[in-house]
């Protein structure tokens, strides 16, 4: 058998989860070069392709009924799909204007009746399509996804953690956000990421989604009675990458 | 022009740029009926998206406007902020925003000279190929591009959106020996550097020698290059210049509408002007770093160049300037040291502008803030909605060029290609929405 076909394909999104895969740098692209091979890459490269993919990678958010056909022909020809980064696990930052029903007046005025200005609801593309893996985060861990391709090359089942970050916080001892006066989400968000942003000096705003079954309701809870948030300001917050996952 | 020819040049999703963008030519026996270029992205709503967020999420939501340009991004809406809610950082905090912008635009431009233009000069339909004809350009290119999102990740925390960036200064800062072990690996760098330079000069002939005057735009300082701060500025070709304070950033991008078309477009003096590696380097010449404008005459690239090709030629220059520069900037953070400083709190509530330069052009980002600290409204304008009436302009100007040069329609198409990637455009940060649509 030749080397399984890899193909990136993207929808409404930043791009920069593809660029995250520029950043392996020599050893590691190099290395995974020598065991897939790169099919289509609009980004990166003008040979496309109509035949199978083994891999397809998908990012981006599902905003228009127009990427519908598009995602569909994707999943047709695709082997796997592997749904990668914010945008296309939960709509990610997209879908914080799905709480919003002024948008378009307030960015393009009168003009936000032509029909080109469309946008409805940023979902993630398993609203329109069967996602076979998820890489989550915004960007993307890139660790995980070539563990995830690993996996998948190597026939071996991809577990996705469903602790929460504090416990990956806890383990590199980084000091609490709420020790040093401020706030942050760690406790309902699905780790996976080593927790970078508290050993930053940054909230964790559940980039990755939350764990399975959250108690949303104690988040705002400890936002208003331990950062001192007001409930507005609470709910907003638990909302930041996470306004599809939330009421 | 007298000609008889016939062109249909149909690029649906041009490839290697960041977004979604076509390229429309249709000539009939010498006719031009059409040639546009055309913005299908879908939008995305940013401005709207930051009202009702704290002070303290706004830039880690807009920096998500773009996943290349996400350190410049980060940088505008934070000093955006800064400016709106009255907070002056310290001149330490500026320095390492300064080293942070080189390392984005190091990266950015090591990637767009690389990925996305060299096979276009080789006859490669990407770099994947070449990983077999060319190793060694491919591998020095991926060291090049790893070095610099290690450099930049040392000071933001990541490249991708980084964290340490706050209004305020930084929540958490490189120590002198990080940046010491920094500085060695970019001296080492130096001969992955001449690489680069050797291919770009074996390149350069295949380089198209369409020329278009227009106005250049760039972030300007008195002291440098001008890339993190400073005041608007821009050259006519016959070297007049303009300036302008960046709180007045609308009066010289006047967004309009084109009567044709539902677009919005900018302009200032001229009908359209250019933002980009080559407007800096047109507008900031004299204060390149020596060994860039070394490189520059070795290159053969001199302001004010009028040929948008250049662009990427430009961006080489802008490689070494950032490389040398940083090495300056590093050396003075190692002997001064680098002090534990809290973020600067705010002493007021308002409006505020900023203008940095992101590795394809002049990034503006406006906010205003209420009391309880609070985004009330936001403005954004990306140097690629800049740049399309240019690129529009540019092809209106290029498809007689290339008739009169005897081209054939394949060699057509990969020049309006080409064109439209020498501008490196970030088609993905529609915070404006443009359908370019012209008819004939
Ligand atoms: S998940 Fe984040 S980094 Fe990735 S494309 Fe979406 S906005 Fe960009
Ligand atoms: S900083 Fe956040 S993620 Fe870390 S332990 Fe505290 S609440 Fe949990
Ligand atoms: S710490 Fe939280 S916000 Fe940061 S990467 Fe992990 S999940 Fe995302």
């Amino acid at each position: 058998m030749g080397k399984p076909k890899i193909a990136f394909f993207d929808f409404t999104s930043c791009e920069g989860c593809q660029i995250e895969f520029t950043n392996y740098g020599d050893e590691a692209t190099l290395e995974l070069l020598k065991h897939v091979e790169l099919v289509e890459f609009r980004e990166a490269m003008t040979e496309t392709t109509d035949g199978p993919i083994d891999i397809a990678l998908v990012e981006g958010s599902f905003t228009r009924d127009a990427d519908r056909d598009r995602l569909l022909e994707i999943r047709r020809r695709a082997r796997y799909v592997i749904a990668y980064g914010a945008c296309a696990c939960t709509g990610g930052v997209n879908a914080l204007k799905n709480h919003q029903d002024d948008f378009s007046e307030y960015v393009y005025g009168d003009d936000s009746v032509m029909p080109h200005l469309e946008s409805g609801t940023a979902r993630p593309i398993s609203a329109a399509i069967e996602v076979d893996y998820e890489v989550r985060g915004c960007p993307m861990s890139k660790d995980e996804l070539l563990l995830v391709i690993s996996n998948l090359l190597h026939g071996t089942e991809h577990v996705v953690p469903s602790h929460p970050v504090c416990v990956e916080c806890k383990r590199r001892e980084t000091i609490c956000r709420y020790d040093e006066g401020d706030h942050c989400m760690g406790q309902v968000a699905r780790a996976g990421c080593g927790a970078p942003c508290p050993a930053d000096g940054i909230p964790c705003e559940a980039c990755r989604g939350f764990v399975d079954e959250p108690n949303i309701r104690a988040l705002e809870k400890v936002l208003m009675e331990r950062a001192g948030f007001s409930q507005k300001r609470a709910v907003g917050k638990s909302r930041m990458f996470t306004a599809n996952l939330r009421s | 022009m007298k000609t008889t020819a016939s062109v249909n040049i149909d690029v649906h999703h041009l490839t290697r740029v960041e977004g979604h963008g076509n390229i429309r030519v249709n000539m009939t026996n010498g006719v031009v009926e059409r040639c546009e270029w055309q913005v299908p992205e879908a939008p995305r709503f940013f401005e709207a998206m930051v009202r009702g967020r704290h002070y303290s999420e706004v830039a880690r939501i807009t920096s998500r406007i773009c996943g290349i340009c996400s350190i410049g991004h980060t940088l505008a809406s934070v000093k955006a902020t800064e400016a709106a809610l009255g907070i002056e950082v310290t001149e330490q905090t500026k320095k390492l925003r300064r080293l942070l912008k080189h390392a984005e635009n190091f990266d950015s431009h090591v990637l767009h000279v690389y990925v996305l233009v060299a096979p276009d000069l080789l006859g490669a339909p990407s770099v994947f190929p070449l990983v077999e004809t060319h190793g060694e350009v491919v591998a020095c290119a991926l060291r090049l591009k790893r070095l610099a999102h290690e450099w930049g990740s040392m000071i933001g925390g990541r490249t991708t959106h980084p964290t340490t960036v706050v209004p305020g200064g930084f929540t958490k800062l490189p120590t002198v020996a990080e940046v010491t072990v920094m500085r060695d690996r970019l001296l080492e760098a130096v001969p992955d550097l001449a690489a680069t330079l050797a291919t770009v000069r074996a390149l350069a002939p295949n380089i198209p020698a369409f020329k278009r005057p227009t106005e250049y735009m760039a972030v300007t300082s008195d002291e440098e290059y001008g890339l993190y701060d400073g005041y608007i500025q821009t050259i006519l070709p016959d070297g007049d210049r303009a300036r302008y304070e960046v709180a007045d950033y609308r009066s010289c991008t006047n967004e309009y509408v084109v009567p044709q078309s539902t677009a919005k477009f900018t302009r200032n003096r001229l009908n359209s002007y250019a933002a980009g590696a080559l407007a800096r380097f047109n507008v900031n010449y004299d204060r390149l770093h020596p060994e860039a404008k070394e490189v520059a005459g070795s290159l053969g690239i001199s302001p004010i160049c009028t040929n948008p090709y250049m662009n990427s030629v430009a961006q080489v220059v802008e490689i070494v300037h950032s490389a040398y520069e940083s090495l300056h900037l590093m050396d003075e953070l190692i002997a001064d040291g680098i002090a534990d400083e809290p973020l600067v709190a705010p002493t007021k509530a308002g409006t505020g502008a900023s203008a940095v330069e992101v590795p394809r052009g002049i990034l503006f980002h406006e906010y205003t803030y209420g009391e309880d600290g609070f985004c009330t409204g936001a403005d954004c304008i990306i140097p690629t909605g800049q740049n399309h009436a240019n690129i529009q302009a540019d092809f209106t100007a290029l498809l007689p060029w290339l008739i009169g040069a005897g081209k054939n329609e394949n060699e057509m198409r990969l020049a309006f290609e080409m064109l439209v990637r020498a501008y490196d455009p970030c088609i993905s940060c529609s915070t404006h929405y443009l359908d370019v649509e012209f008819v004939r």
